[in-house]
């Protein structure tokens, strides 16, 4: 067994332990690199199948090519897709895009409040039709008691902490300092209700290791992820466009990028550094987190 | 390049974050940026900077000056890339140290000089040999404060290796550092010419990578059985992560409890080369040649091997974490495995103060403590002993919603057939509601049990049942002749009994069956009837004084 593999087969079984444990199952994609990681993975536990819905925020700030990606694979993949977005935000425009608020309240309003609603049904929500073909109204919205999140420990400081099977209560806020003790491969499956649990399948892996298994399994990945021919930008973390900068790298296919980490210029600069909201005050991203933020 | 987890413990304050920050500096394994952040943040805050601030990433660790949770840091050296877990060293955090070290392949446990062996060094010591991690580098840290005296290293590193050895640890390594300037981390300290062993760097290295179980038996814990009929898929799966040992196409294979057997006819894969054999830690699943119903929660083993114990009882040593104690009668759910089972604590054999190591007689065991008790589950369940095969000897138990406690097996308690009442554990069961004693006295008699065994148990019962019958004793006759059947006779005179009748159990079986089967219906008077010596007068009469 080589290192992939035993990534692999972590997260395959703690796919198969949330599918057991909670009925109300959802997992988040955000079309990146990371989720669409983790829908690759849902397929290996499940022997190609995804017995659950895939659950997209849409802030309509996403980079165009994001949305055209979704709706394909959605379609191709037999995907259940669910859409969720603050409507009331983007049509008051209580936007940072809109000059309203600033990127950390952006971030609050339109991702980490609308999918604590599209979690608990408590906001409209959309869901594919694959007859067709199109978005339409979620006609039982019913609240998630489990949801597949994408995060890497080593992404940044707080998610360092984050447990394999980590609670949520009723508002969706994470204790840091009271969290379930996790060992024997035995995680926290039992909730009370009302509450629900975040589970992470790839808090082990780090960015070296998603470009690596996406070298392995030939993964289909948003061609956003690499530079145009000729050119010298791409994205290495995508988000809102607003928030959002491609960083100079003339990488054209994953085997360039896996190079350019293991041993070239981004060795050694952290992977978020083109997120604008990260730096916006010390520990930003953390309060966002703890209230829901992914 | 291969990749090991390493967690570092030991005592508050001890220098645990300031060793983590200070390697990780030293080997120049900081992003970019990631120090000059921090460094913004003291200045900003008006504090000197620490190595260990580069750790407490969370705003609320940084107030308290104190590490909560096991915090994941990379780092590589010539030899292999680290994972570096920074586990918190208060007390009140003995459940984050727990998940960080679970995590890890070997330990380095970080002792100040000036302070000695404290509580927690104790405590986190006896954790990693409980939680199974055998290779342990000690660290004397702060030796500039005790002016890098040999002695003093020698003085400590001689208590608590005498600590060590009673709990079963043997450290590969023993270093004196001053984390804080570097001393012996990556290279000699010119400080303590005096010591002439490997640096911390190179005892890390010196670590080995642990093999897979490869060489126990077969075990696979079924997470699930998965039917999934989109797009016509109509495989029936039994899924798992194989624990230990290796399987082949074509293998039989026994499930634990159930019994239930058959063959393995195809190892599914999603994206994967058709393979016709896969081996340890592997997440896997499988297609049976036969249509059997197998449970998540069994344990799949191979025929012919030695195969995991199935019981009801079994004694543990276990560490508590809970809030609220653990004791005797409560419900608690275990999870052993894929296994979920609900179980109570039979009995508390001792108590033992993890600091102290002082063991004690106590109705209940704290938080933080550790303790010798036997469980006793509600039904059925597979599992092993530490000493036969450890990885399946792991548990840990629920209270509520929360895991309250983590342990190992160290000695199936079972009676031969490991039969259960289930109704006394299953709450969503109602009982009756009138008094026992109120019956006895409608009836004229009360409730017992009278089991029937040897050669002529059939014949003997009979004559008992109608014997009784004709005394207008409301007696009631049931046998079995197999064992795999007593599970379900074993309930059945449960509640006959419970409604005040007089039970006759007629076993197939031998006396030594009698205590298998009379064992769950204690709470009954239990007469033992052997049908080879005794006639149905004699009986009647034993069972007159009973009732």
């Amino acid at each position: 067994m080589n290192h992939l593999d035993r990534l692999e087969a972590q997260s395959v079984y703690i796919f198969r332990e949330a599918y057991r444990d909670f009925k109300q199952l959802g997992m988040l994609w955000s079309i990146g690199k990371d989720s669409t990681v983790l829908l690759w993975l849902a397929r290996k536990a499940f022997f190609g199948h995804v017995p659950f819905p895939l659950i997209h925020i849409d802030t309509s700030y996403k980079i165009p090519e994001m949305i055209a990606y979704r709706n394909e694979k959605a379609l191709e993949w037999n995907l259940n897709l669910i859409v969720g977005q603050n409507t009331e935000a983007l049509a008051n425009k209580q936007t940072y895009p809109d000059g309203a608020i600033d990127r950390i309240a952006c971030c609050r309003a339109l991702k980490a409040d609308a999918l604590k609603h599209t979690l608990d049904g408590t906001w409209p929500r959309l869901r594919m039709n694959h007859e067709t073909r199109q978005l339409e109204t979620d006609t039982n919205p019913t609240a998630f008691t489990g949801v597949i999140v994408g995060a890497r420990a080593d992404e940044e400081g707080s998610r360092s902490k984050e447990r394999y099977f980590s609670p949520r209560n009723q508002d969706h806020d994470w204790d840091v300092a009271d969290q379930p003790p996790e060992f024997w491969n035995q995680y926290k499956t039992d909730f009370a209700p009302g509450t629900h649990v975040r589970i992470h399948p790839l808090l082990d892996w780090t960015e070296l290791n998603i470009w690596e298994y996406i070298d392995r399994e030939n993964i289909p990945i948003i061609d956003t992820y690499f530079a145009k021919p000729g050119g010298n930008q791409r994205y290495r973390s995508l988000g809102c466009f607003p928030c959002t900068t491609p960083v100079e790298s003339p990488s054209r296919t994953v085997k360039e990028i896996i190079e350019e980490l293991r041993s070239g210029k981004f060795a050694n600069i952290a992977e978020r550094s083109g997120r604008a909201q990260d730096k916006e005050d010390g520990g930003g991203l953390e309060t966002l987190r703890r209230e829901g933020y992914m | 390049m291969e990749r090991m987890n390493v967690v570092i413990v030991g005592h508050v304050d001890h220098g645990k974050s300031t060793f983590t920050g200070r390697l990780l500096a030293d080997t120049g394994s900081l992003p970019e940026g990631k120090l000059d952040q921090v460094k913004a943040w003291c200045a900003i805050n008006s504090r000197p900077f620490e190595y260990a601030f580069l750790l407490d990433a969370l705003k609320d660790e940084q107030a308290q000056g104190v590490t909560i949770d096991a915090a994941r840091c990379f780092f590589k050296s010539d030899k292999r890339h680290y994972i570096i877990i920074d586990a918190p060293g208060h007390i009140e955090f003995l459940k984050n140290m727990i998940t960080g070290a679970a995590r890890a392949e070997a330990a380095i446990l970080l002792i100040d000089a000036h302070e000695g062996v404290q509580e927690n060094s104790r405590r986190h010591g006896y954790m990693l040999s409980m939680l199974g991690i055998k290779q342990v580098a000690v660290l004397i840290n702060k030796m500039d404060l005790a002016n890098f005296d040999e002695t003093v290293f020698n003085r400590i590193k001689e208590e608590y290796s005498q600590f060590l050895t009673s709990v079963g640890v043997k450290p590969s390594a023993w270093v004196p550092v001053c984390a804080r300037d570097g001393d012996n981390l990556i290279s000699p300290s010119e400080r303590m010419p005096w010591y002439t062993g490997l640096d911390v760097l190179a005892v890390m290295d010196a670590f080995h990578k642990e093999l897979p179980a490869e060489n126990l038996p077969f075990r696979l814990p079924v997470q699930d059985v998965y039917k999934f009929t989109a797009q016509d898929d109509d495989r029936r799966i039994v899924a798992g992560t194989i624990v230990s040992g290796t399987i082949n196409e074509g293998d039989e294979v026994i499930f634990l409890p159930s019994e239930k057997r058959s063959k393995i006819a195809k190892i599914e894969g999603f994206n994967v080369d058709p393979r016709s054999s896969i081996g340890t830690d592997m997440a896997t699943g499988f297609t049976l040649t036969t249509q059997i119903f197998v449970k998540p929660g069994e344990m799949m083993c191979k025929t012919g091997a030695a195969n995991s114990h199935i019981g009801t009882q079994f004694k543990a040593n276990i560490f508590w974490l809970g809030k609220n104690p653990l004791v005797l009668g409560k419900k608690y759910k275990l999870k052993l495995g894929s296994a979920r089972v609900q179980m109570v604590v039979k009995e508390i054999i001792n108590v033992l103060n993890a600091a102290e190591l002082s063991s004690e007689h106590k109705p209940e065991v704290g938080r933080h403590e550790v303790a010798e008790v036997v469980f006793q589950t509600q039904k059925p369940i597979a599992f092993d002993t530490a000493d036969g095969h450890p990885l399946t000897s792991r548990f840990v138990i629920v209270d509520g919603y929360e895991i309250a406690g983590g342990g190992i097996v160290v000695e199936n308690r079972s009676n031969r057939s490991g039969y259960t009442a289930r109704l006394e554990f299953d709450s969503d069961w109602q009982m009756t509601s009138i008094d026992a004693v109120k019956r006895a006295q409608r009836a004229g008699h009360s409730a017992a049990i009278a089991i029937v065994f040897g050669a002529h148990a059939n014949e003997l019962s009979k004559a008992i049942e109608t014997s009784l019958f004709e005394e207008k004793i409301a007696a009631y006759r049931i046998g079995a002749t197999s064992p795999l059947q007593w599970e379900r006779l074993v309930e059945m005179a449960y509640i006959l009994a419970d409604s005040g009748q007089v039970v006759i159990a007629a076993i197939s079986g031998t006396s030594h069956d009698v205590v298998a089967v009379s064992d769950p219906l204690s709470r009954f008077p239990i007469v033992p009837i052997d049908s080879d010596h005794c006639t149905p007068a004699q009986a009647i009469e034993a069972i007159r004084t009973r009732i």
